[in-house]
This record gives C-alpha cells, sequence and structure tokens, in this order.
C-alpha cells in the first residue's frame, strides 16, 4: 500500500472510530447511571461557549479584512498637499499635476475640488465654509500603481514645486494596521481562552459525574471492566454533550450574527462584524472543535480518577 | 499447577501490620474455607486474591503469574476468569437484576442477547427468576446474596471468591447458598469462602472436600479437627 493509501486508510479508521464513539454502544451506555446535572451544565456550558466562540471568531475575521482593507488600500494612495501664496496655487497645482503625471509609479493624480475639499472639513468646521477667504492648501489625490520611486519624486517636488509636500500615508497608516492586527490577535486569544475555559468546565463536570458514580465505577472494575471502557462511557457521554451544546449554542450565535445591520446600509466597523462567502463555514467547526475538547478533557478526568480504583 | 498462590504475602494498612507471613496455595478445583473473628483480615486476604489489594511484602501468584507483573488491563481480563462474590454485594442499582447478572458479560464485550437463556437459566438457579427486572434495592439481603453468587459465575470463571456470602441470609438461605456453592465446585471451579459461620463450614464438610484455614494473630493456619 502506498503512504497516501496508508494514511487515507487511517484517517478512515479514525473518523470510523469517532461515528462509532458518538453512535455509542446501547449495552456499555446503561452502566453509568444518567446523571441529570452535570449533563445540564455541560449542555449549557458548551453551548455558551459556542456562541462566545463563534462572536470571537466573527471579530477576528473582521478585524482581519479590516486590516488588510486599510494597509491594501493606504499602501496604494498618497496626498500631495501644496500650501502656497493665493496667486502661485494654481501654477503649483498644474506643475505638480503635471511632474506627477511624468513620474513612473503613479497612476493616476487628481486634485480635489473646493466641494470635496468642504466635505472633508465639514465635520470640523461645519458645510458652510468660505473655502476661499481661508488658507486651506490643494490636495491632490495620488494613487500608486507600484514600483514608484518616493524618494526620488519627493526630491523633484522640492525644486519644481517648493510648497508641495508629500505624504504617503505611512506615519498614520501602520498604527491603524498594528492596531488592527492586533484586535485580529486578541480575537484568536479569546477563541482560545474560551476551548480552555470549556475543558476547563467540562473538566469539572466530568471529575463531578466520575466522583458521583465511584461505586458504580468499583463494581464495573470488580467484575473485569478495563478502563478503557469504563472512560468511554463517561467519554462518549460527554462529548455527545458537548457537540449537542455547541450546535446549539454555535446555531445561535450565526443567526444573532446574520441579522446584525449589514456595513453597506449603516456604515461604520462594527457593523461589518460578520461572515462573508465561505467563511460562514468556519463556524461549523466550533461544534467539532467542543467535541474534541471534550473528548480529551473528559478522557485525562476518567483516567486521572480510575488510576485511584485498583 | 495453582490458580492462587500467596507466598509470605503480609499487608500492613494504617501503620499496623494486619496480616504477615501468608502462604497460601490454591489448586484447581480445590475447596477451602477462611475463617476467623471479625477484622481478623479475611476480605483483606480475599481482595490480595483478586489484586484489589497489593501486599507489603511477599508475592502474589495469579494464574501462575506474579501480581507485580500485571498491567491494569491484564487484572481486569483476570478478574474476568475469577467470580467474586463481595460482602457488600456491589450492584449498579439503575439496572434491573437481569443485566446485572449479564454485567461481567457486557463489560467483556460478549453479547449479552446472544446470552439470554444462560442468564434466564441462571437466575432459575438462584431462585431469582421472577426477579429478573427488579432493581436491585427492592430486594431482601438473601436475593442480593444468590444474586452476587450468579453475577459471579456469569463467566464461568475459573475460581469463585465469597466473601462472607451468607452473612445477611437466615439458616436456610445459607444452605441454598452453599449448596449452590457446592454445585459449582463439583463443576471444576475452585472455590474460596470467607465466613465465621462455623455451621455452615461444618454442613459443607459433609458434603464436599473442604481444607479449612483460619487467620490467627495476623497468621494463616490449618484448622483443628474440631471443624
Amino acid at each position: 500500500m502506498s503512504r497516501a493509501g496508508a494514511i487515507a486508510a487511517a484517517l478512515r479508521q479514525k473518523v470510523g472510530k469517532a461515528l462509532a464513539l458518538l453512535q455509542g454502544d446501547g449495552q456499555a451506555d446503561r452502566v453509568v447511571p444518567p446523571t441529570g446535572f452535570t449533563a445540564r451544565l455541560t449542555l449549557f456550558t458548551a453551548g455558551a461557549m459556542a456562541f462566545l466562540a463563534v462572536f470571537a471568531l466573527a471579530l477576528s475575521l473582521a478585524t482581519g479584512r479590516v486590516a488588510n482593507r486599510w494597509s491594501q488600500e493606504l499602501a496604494r494612495s498618497a496626498t500631495l498637499r501644496i500650501s502656497a501664496p493665493a496667486d502661485q496655487r494654481a501654477a503649483q497645482t498644474a506643475k505638480a499635476l503635471e511632474v506627477l503625471e511624468s513620474t513612473p509609479g503613479i497612476a493616476s493624480a487628481r486634485a480635489l475640488s473646493d466641494e470635496e475639499q468642504k466635505a472633508l472639513l465639514a465635520p470640523w468646521l461645519g458645510v458652510d465654509l468660505p473655502l476661499e477667504n481661508l488658507p486651506v492648501p490643494v490636495l491632490i489625490e495620488v494613487v500608486e500603481s507600484g514600483g514608484l520611486d518616493v524618494e526620488g519624486l519627493k526630491q523633484r517636488l522640492a525644486g519644481e514645486v517648493p510648497g508641495a509636500v508629500y505624504d504617503d500615508h505611512s506615519r498614520w497608516r501602520a498604527p491603524l494596521v498594528r492596531a488592527a492586527s492586533r484586535l485580529r490577535l486578541m480575537g484568536l486569544v479569546a477563541l482560545g481562552l474560551i476551548a480552555l475555559s470549556m475543558a476547563a468546565m467540562i473538566t469539572l463536570a466530568a471529575g463531578s459525574a466520575l466522583a458521583a458514580n465511584a461505586r458504580v465505577i468499583a463494581t464495573l472494575r470488580l467484575v473485569g471492566a478495563r478502563d478503557v471502557y469504563i472512560a468511554r462511557a463517561f467519554v462518549r457521554r460527554f462529548t455527545q454533550r458537548a457537540l449537542l451544546g455547541a450546535a446549539v449554542g454555535t446555531a445561535l450565535a450565526m443567526l444573532a450574527i446574520a441579522l446584525m445591520p449589514r456595513a453597506e446600509t449603516t456604515g461604520g466597523f462594527l457593523t461589518g462584524l460578520g461572515f462573508t462567502g465561505a467563511g460562514w463555514l468556519l463556524p461549523l467547526l466550533v461544534p467539532i472543535l467542543a467535541a474534541i475538547t471534550a473528548f480529551w478533557a473528559t478522557r485525562a478526568a476518567a483516567f486521572r480518577s480510575l488510576r485511584q480504583v485498583t | 499447577m495453582r490458580v492462587i498462590e500467596l507466598e509470605n504475602v503480609a499487608y500492613s494498612y494504617g501503620g499496623g501490620e494486619l496480616l504477615s507471613d501468608i502462604s497460601l496455595r490454591l489448586a484447581p478445583g480445590s475447596f477451602h474455607f477462611l475463617t476467623g473473628p471479625s477484622g481478623a483480615g479475611k476480605s483483606t486476604l480475599l481482595k490480595l486474591c483478586y489484586l484489589e489489594l497489593a501486599p507489603t511484602a511477599g508475592r502474589v501468584q495469579l494464574f501462575e503469574r506474579p501480581s507485580e507483573g500485571y498491567s491494569r488491563d491484564e487484572v481486569a481480563r483476570a478478574r474476568q476468569r475469577i467470580g467474586v462474590v463481595h460482602q457488600d454485594c456491589q450492584f449498579l442499582d439503575h439496572l434491573p437484576l437481569a443485566e446485572n447478572i449479564a454485567l461481567p458479560l457486557t463489560v467483556a464485550g460478549r453479547d449479552v442477547e446472544a446470552e439470554r437463556g444462560n442468564i434466564a437459566e441462571l437466575l432459575r438457579w438462584v431462585g431469582l427468576e421472577a426477579h429478573a427486572d427488579a432493581l436491585p434495592p427492592s430486594l431482601s439481603g438473601g436475593e442480593r446474596q444468590r444474586a452476587a453468587l450468579a453475577r459471579a459465575v456469569v463467566m464461568s470463571p475459573d475460581i469463585v471468591l465469597a466473601d462472607e456470602p451468607t452473612g445477611n441470609v437466615d439458616w436456610e438461605m445459607g444452605q441454598r447458598l452453599l449448596q449452590l456453592l457446592v454445585e459449582l465446585n463439583k463443576m471444576g471451579k475452585t472455590i474460596l469462602v470467607a465466613t465465621h459461620d462455623l455451621t455452615l463450614i461444618r454442613t459443607a464438610k459433609s458434603k464436599v472436600a473442604a481444607r479449612v484455614l483460619r487467620i490467627s494473630k495476623r497468621r494463616l493456619q490449618l484448622a483443628g479437627a474440631d471443624l
């Protein structure tokens, strides 16, 4: 058998085992009495943690998108500011546009109209702004196409357009992108903490169930039950509960996110919180990861507890 | 051949020595009684035999293998060859009696459905066929003792270890349980019964060639002719 075939066979075996675990074993499952409290606790914990995990995932993805967008958009754009006496402004603006248009790496350059500048200043100075009476610099929006020699351009502008200042936004772009990236990292850390909290809660619930069933475990050992048989009865139960609770929590969180206002209707960063396209498939991993977490947490708790029984 | 062998075994608990220099050899098909006053260490000795306890000195061999060589899984498999009638008759209270009796089959991964007939036969043998669906807490002491015996033999074990099997029952029921143990011995099973009921031992000796061992002052000795 080829290496790929062997891996596929091993994978099939693992998946088969996982499905068998979820399917359960009617006879074996009955040996452990039903535990109402820990069952409800596990279901609720898994549901709540899955709900939070989906939101953390959405936050992480949204901040990732924002960081990428800011990074890409700002990296491609720059602003040329011309502060010159009123009688020289038009001539310097024309000269600057000429320089920019003849510079390799510049896709387009366009001077903002008075209306656009008024719109930019309106949030601070009001809508009826007498722009002609104010020493407002001319702004030229520059879109780069790549390969631009920024230092060379600055030197040319300094020689030919003395009032021009070229700003490629790097000064304020970097902290913004860094903040968005940090926010994405915090989303991922939150996901990790949620997974650890769920593991801790399930470990406590499993420990409680194991302690409550100490007599059952002793009886099972007495009649020849192997540790793995006893552990499996608990592991199966907690894995099924975590999967079910997390599935419900995930479904509710996805519904809540789907019902959030859309970014394009209201604008703003927070309304962009959500999934796009294939991103909607990612939350479906949460119940599976919850089940895997429950499986290992319960298994570890069960074997730790069984070591105390001869 | 020895199914169980204890060699110079000692067991200490809470700073004091409970058993000292115990040597015991159980041959296949033998019948032994273990007697002694309450607290003498009879239950402890049985627990050493089915590896629930480990000796603090000496050596225990089970099925001709030293106990220290057994992994936890091997202990479990060995216990599938040993039927234990525990003093307090441990059952799973949420399962009906028939399922409790089938428990050793269930944990061994055997097809319990295929063994339904055998389980029904076993229930008849111990006189509990009418209680197959009853939950253990609803049974009397004697019924629980008989059920424990049925569970102990459902896997057709090589050895039956019974700890005070007649402790909670009247004389008539005690005789009935004894008869079941004698029948098992005649089927070739090795029997070790811990009891302080001397009447039971005297009755048994008239039915089966049983050896009587007594724990006295932490040591094991062959009981005298008075038994």
